[in-house]
């Protein structure tokens, strides 16, 4: 990257690429002389070829493909180009009623009463296979969600198999995992996952569950269905018994069927509080064990002290990641008063930098937007940005002609009343707010009803733990951001959810615990 | 109670709400009779109103930034200091609860002791809990990555109808011995025990606004308590069976943490006595969240 910067304005004479700057270019490099820099990449496709796709998929029950009860289907978008990639399945009641049962069966019949020795190989399988063909996972999981290929590559797939690997090592350890207690398993868990991490939210839901000794059915997001059902495949390549994981793709509504459904133990739902609400509300009144992680709007904290760079990195890495299309998001940029200019300056000459296309490609950071409806209401929450009075800043870059795409975004002169500071946007979007003194910058970042991620950039040790002891949020992210592992509970304060996932809290989320 | 000229004319003691640290009455004038377990009429109790019990979230929320931040051995100190003025009161407290619950004499000390021994059981896990449910994470990358239990915020909490002293200290003391606040709705039929444990609160260093006791009419405070968006979490255990509902469909409304009673359990039958049921960490981490912090390792 910066080995390309160096040779573009060695080789250019600077009037050239001034004639070339996008017209929002700032005008300082940190450097002070007005020069702007082009950027040109040689595309570098990754292939699409090593994802075999079919022209259609069932629903994962029981261990066999079937077709819905009714025979509808309904296609998954590629969101960078529109194509269809495949016709998926849609699960009516009465296949889930279906799955439900299934899972049931296999949870009394076989794995609930499987030695955790065994669960655990079952899993290793799983880990192992997920590693082998993590290329195909890569690029389809690129395909189907819009996202960089090199987040896909670098981060989801590698995630996935580690988080199967961990909790494969526990399945055969529940003695060791709550002292004095006997974990048992809940029985069948009922598993919604979100599309903006789709193989790596099944993992997350998956892995623990069956680590556990449950089964489970579980409803991948209907825009990006495809890397579940191949999962299917890979469970069925590890020889995983019938009935332990049944994937059933389909709309909101039989989600919400799905968790309200009496033969079921355990939701585990990740998406936005709104839909929380409405799983929470389905569930009230039962037995049943609920784990939510819901919406968020972080603060990301930056301190006069921080080592900007650094930090300007880990901004950007906060809010464009995934196209902002992340829960745990830094979309709040608060920064202390006396550093907020030269910040904002360099912020957004890094962002003039940013490469938004082709999710397939390995240059691009910024991908599609997952769907129509979700790049509309980027559309329409920026537009509110702009109306109450903040001010808007767009790197002048070109965007494919055909996808979802929005250009990254930054917001400047942002109030804490406006729309764009209090709701979750899920998209590449940054406001920017200031703050004087620490105790400010704790009330600003907790102003809100979410409470999932919160960033500290100082250099002061101190500070960051005394600012991390005040955020109101599950996770802190200490000059870094995004940073995830299987080991690392994740999960939200407050109206962004409760239960964790990671680590031992993410083991007790799939246990009942009972007298020795 | 007899009055033959020579005795004396015992001081009866007027029943109040315990709310923000002070004994105040309902703002609403109303109080409603209780009886001992034989039919006696014993006293008036406090009925408190919907305004009674915003008032308890206000001074619960006030409190809690205080008392999360005071060190685990000092809020292990202070629970102990309840036991210890319990202990000094324990011939008050036996003679409350034999006529609340219509136990015999020994029945009613055997309870009582309990209840003392509970809060130092409870008093001993605030400087192990965080040790216990806490982690250095072992991540893949060069990052120093703990978790740590911290304390939900303010915890509402329907407290045990039956046993009226036991079963409340049973509960409260798991909740606030990590740093969280309580506004607790005694038992509706049973409300003097824990009145009276709330003068032990007054002179024991519980801050106040930790703990703030209501006494009146379940149907008529527990869905304003589901409903509050200034309470966080909810222990369920004293919510009647046929009100679970409502309540829990109110407490999604602001992604209230549930505490229910587990599974099966019928709040009757519960033996309150049985230690190894009784005293529990769970209870504890019902009303933790986890906080997880990432911090780089480089030179």
């Amino acid at each position: 990257m910066h080995n390309g910067r160096a040779m573009t304005t060695e080789t250019e004479p600077a009037a050239a690429a001034i004639a070339r700057a996008p017209s929002h270019r700032p005008s300082s490099w940190g450097l002070g002389d007005g020069r702007a820099v082009p950027w040109e990449y040689a595309p570098a496709p990754e292939s699409r070829d090593i994802v075999r796709l079919k022209d259609r998929y069932g629903l994962f029950i029981d261990g066999r493909e079937v077709q819905a009860a009714d025979g509808e289907r309904f296609a998954s978008v590629d969101p960078a180009t529109e194509e269809v990639l495949a016709e998926v399945a849609r699960a009516t009641p009465a296949d889930i009623d279906k799955a439900v049962r299934a899972a049931r069966r296999a949870q009394r019949t076989r794995w609930g009463s499987l030695s955790g020795r065994a669960r655990a190989k079952y899993l290793f399988r799983i880990a192992r296979v997920l590693q082998e063909r993590s290329r195909e996972f890569a690029v389809l999981e690129s395909m189907d969600t819009g996202k960089p290929i090199k987040e896909s590559r670098d981060v989801d797939i590698p995630l996935v198999s580690a988080h199967f690997w961990y909790y494969a090592g526990w399945a055969d350890k529940l003695e060791y995992a709550f002292p004095g207690r006997v974990a048992r398993p809940l029985g069948v868990a009922a598993q919604i996952i979100p599309w903006n991490f789709p193989l790596l939210m099944l993992a997350w839901k998956i892995a623990p569950a069956l680590a556990a000794g449950n089964t489970v059915v579980l409803k991948p997001a209907s825009t990006t269905p495809l890397s579940a059902l191949f999962f299917a495949d890979v469970c069925r390549e590890a020889d995983l018994p019938p009935g332990v994981v049944n994937i059933v793709p389909g709309p909101a509504a039989i989600g919400t069927y799905l968790v309200s459904h009496p033969g079921i133990d355990k939701v585990a739902f990740t998406g936005s509080t709104e839909v929380g609400r409405i799983i929470a509300r389905s569930v009230a009144g039962t037995d049943k064990a609920l784990t939510l992680e819901l919406g968020g709007k972080a603060a990301n904290i930056v301190f006069e002290d921080a080592a900007l760079d650094q930090a300007i990195e880990g901004i950007v890495n906060g809010i464009y990641f995934n196209q902002g299309e992340v829960c745990c998001a830094g979309s709040r940029l608060l920064v202390q008063e006396s550093i907020a200019d030269l910040l904002i300056d360099k912020l957004k000459d890094r962002l003039s930098t940013l490469r938004v296309g082709d999710p397939l490609d390995k240059n691009t950071d910024v991908g599609a937007i997952n769907s129509r409806a979700q790049l509309e209401k980027i559309t329409e929450l920026v537009a509110s940005g702009v109306a109450e009075g903040a001010d808007l800043y767009q790197p002048a870059c070109d965007l494919p002609e055909r996808g979802y795409f929005f250009r990254p975004t930054l917001f400047t002169n942002v109030a804490q009343s406006h729309r764009i500071a209090r709701e979750e946007i899920f998209g590449p979007v940054l406001s920017v707010l200031t703050f004087r003194t620490p105790d400010e910058a704790v009330e600003k970042a907790n102003n809100t009803p979410y409470g999932l991620s919160a960033g500290i950039w100082t250099e002061k040790g101190s500070r960051i733990l005394a600012m991390a002891q005040k955020m109101k949020a599950g996770v802190v992210w200490a000059n870094t951001f995004n940073k995830f592992d299987p080991t690392s509970p994740f999960g939200g304060y407050k109206e962004s959810g409760y239960g964790r996932e990671g680590g031992l809290p993410g083991l007790h989320a799939y246990v009942r615990l009972e007298d020795r | 109670m007899a009055t033959n000229g020579r005795a004396r004319v015992a001081v009866r003691k007027t029943y109040k709400l315990y709310i923000g640290g002070a004994f105040a009455r309902s703002e609403s004038g109303r109080s409603y009779p209780i009886a001992a377990a034989d039919g006696t009429p014993l006293a008036n109790a406090c009925r408190a109103s919907k305004k009674d019990l915003r008032d308890a979230v206000r001074a619960a929320r006030g409190a809690f930034e205080g008392w999360s931040s005071r060190t685990a051995m000092n809020r292990g100190q202070i629970l102990y200091r309840v036991a210890e003025l319990m202990e000094g009161r324990r011939e008050q407290f036996i003679a409350e609860v034999e006529a609340a619950e219509g136990l015999s004499a020994p029945r009613a000390a055997i309870v009582v002791e309990r209840a003392i021994d509970r809060w130092v059981w409870y008093a001993g896990w605030a400087d192990k809990i965080g040790q216990v449910l806490g982690s250095s994470n072992p991540v893949a990358a060069p990052y120093f990555n703990f978790t740590i239990p911290e304390p939900t915020g303010v915890v509402g909490m329907v407290a045990p109808e039956t046993s009226s002293l036991l079963g409340l200290v049973s509960r409260l003391a798991p909740a606030v011995v990590s740093g969280n606040s309580v506004v607790v709705l005694a038992s509706e039929a049973r409300p003097l025990p824990a009145m009276s444990l709330t003068e032990v609160l007054a002179t024991s260093d519980v801050p106040g606004g930790v703990i703030n006791v209501l006494t009146g009419r379940r149907s008529e405070l527990v869905p304003v308590l589901a409903a509050h968006v200034d309470v966080d979490a909810l222990d369920l255990w004293g919510v009647p069976d046929d009100m679970r509902m409502a309540v829990e469909l109110a407490a999604a409304d602001d992604i209230k943490r549930l505490s229910r009673r587990p599974t099966g359990v019928r709040e009757a039958r519960f033996d309150w006595l049985d230690d190894a049921a009784s005293e529990r960490p769970e209870w504890i981490a019902a009303f933790l969240e986890m906080k997880t912090v990432w911090h780089p390792i480089g030179v």
